[in-house]
């Protein structure tokens, strides 16, 4: 999706503000959201990369207006009505529609450590064979889904080299439509500054992306 | 232009009343049985109080005092990591990159906002803020100048953009001038923001506490 969030590159976004450390939350609805987000998703009815795709979606005029929490907001919303977690009523009320029984929520106090400990590798055991090698020159493709991707706007139809090998991972662009989690192999790949950004670039820089077989020219 | 801090309090009126929403809807959530209001608090308290960048800060001491464990570091970062207690959610796959005399290396998420919570507990503003997600990649030096840090014309900068699960960690290099501190008192002058990489230069004395 060539959306507000795939930034890297834009101008005019202003001054890095630097000073802006404060606390972990900036305020306590900051932390009850970012609680939220992740007790929710214990039920399993999203995973990670349709979690971004909502963060994604969110209109881009709002989605730069909002803080980061408040863009999390928003799309929490999205996805817990389009999971069926919620209705619009229930949302709209601030109440439980009547005659429901209360549900057991899976995430509890005692679950929390294990779950932080652990967290969701997405890393698979399919024994799918890699496309690349390591060392090997490589071209991305000039791809521009209207869904989602982790193949930044910057980054397509460009020469990198491949410089490691992650092994077999989820891949995002199924996964975060409920597609499949198409396990592949996923790679670090190096590009040139001036590859990415012409001649302004310095010469010796270079930028990494973590990319997946799909994302890459044949052969 | 208002100043960054108006215009980062103007923020919090999008959408209007957040705080109340929010808070009408973890009362609905809890009502529901969809979330139970302690494992909130944990989940609050974790990352306020228990998760943060001293993680991190000890995993490069360890780095600093032990060759052989700056080599598994970079060899094999989520057991070199893990050695000393730290793994998990938003880390599960980790890869140490070092700064040494002609390399500077600097991490951003252009995408979203992605970020090695296991060892530096959850990001700051300015690495969620549009303008660094957007300037970090093509303008790595401009950006870092204005964290304070001039990156030398023969040293190569090399950006990490996590587009994936793996996320990157830092290694600075150790301050010269340092040899008489022990490894808890190097885990002191390690900052959070070397270990992103906006900067490069660590003092020989203990940083202010992040």
């Amino acid at each position: 999706m060539n959306g507000i969030h795939d930034m890297g590159g834009m101008h005019g976004m202003g001054p890095i503000p630097v000073d802006e450390n404060g606390g972990v939350f900036h305020a306590p609805w900051e932390g009850r959201l970012f609680a939220m987000r992740r007790a929710a998703g214990a039920w399993r009815r999203w995973n990670i990369d349709a979690m971004r795709h909502a963060i994604e979606q969110v209109p881009p005029a709002q989605y730069l207006q909002a803080s980061y929490y408040a863009r999390h907001y928003l799309a929490f919303v999205e996805i817990l009505l389009s999971s069926g977690l919620v209705t619009r009523e229930e949302l709209a009320s601030g109440r439980p529609a009547a005659g429901q029984p209360k549900l057991t929520p899976p995430l509890t106090a005692s679950l929390i450590p294990e779950m932080v400990a652990k967290g969701f590798p997405a890393t698979r055991g399919a024994p799918v064979a890699p496309r690349m090698r390591v060392g090997q020159r490589v071209r991305t493709r000039n791809i521009q889904p209207v869904g989602p991707t982790r193949l930044p706007r910057y980054a397509r139809g460009k020469s990198g080299t491949v410089i490691r090998d992650y092994g077999v991972f989820v891949f995002p662009d199924t996964n975060a439509q409920f597609l499949g989690e198409k396990p592949q192999h996923l790679y670090c790949v190096r590009f040139s500054a001036r590859e990415l950004w012409g001649d302004q670039a310095d010469a010796g820089d270079c930028v990494h992306l973590d990319l997946w077989d799909d994302y890459f020219e044949p052969g | 232009m208002a100043s960054d801090v108006d215009h980062d309090h103007e923020h919090q009126d999008v959408p209007p009343d957040v705080a109340l929403r929010v808070m009408s809807l973890e009362s609905l959530l809890v009502e529901k049985g969809i979330v139970d209001k302690s494992a909130l608090d944990a989940l609050v308290d974790t990352y306020e109080r228990k998760i943060g960048p001293r993680n991190g800060a000890r995993v490069v001491a360890r780095a600093w005092s032990d060759p052989a464990y700056k080599q598994r570091l970079l060899d094999d970062a989520d057991r070199a990591i893990a050695e000393l207690g730290y793994a998990g959610m938003q880390g599960e796959h980790m890869v140490v990159v070092e700064n040494t005399p002609t390399v500077h290396n600097v991490v951003v998420c252009t995408l979203c906002s992605c970020y090695p919570w296991p060892v530096l507990g959850l990001p700051p503003v300015w690495y969620k803020s549009s303008a660094y997600r957007s300037r970090a990649v093509i303008d790595p030096r401009g950006v870092l100048r204005e964290f304070g840090t001039s990156i030398p014309p023969g040293v190569e900068v090399r950006v990490w953009d996590s587009t994936a699960e793996i996320r990157y960690l830092v290694l600075p290099e150790r301050p010269a001038g340092c040899a008489h501190l022990n490894e808890e008192e190097l885990a002191r002058l390690v900052t959070r923001d070397a270990m992103v990489g906006v900067v490069r230069d660590l003092l020989p004395a203990p940083a202010e506490s992040a």
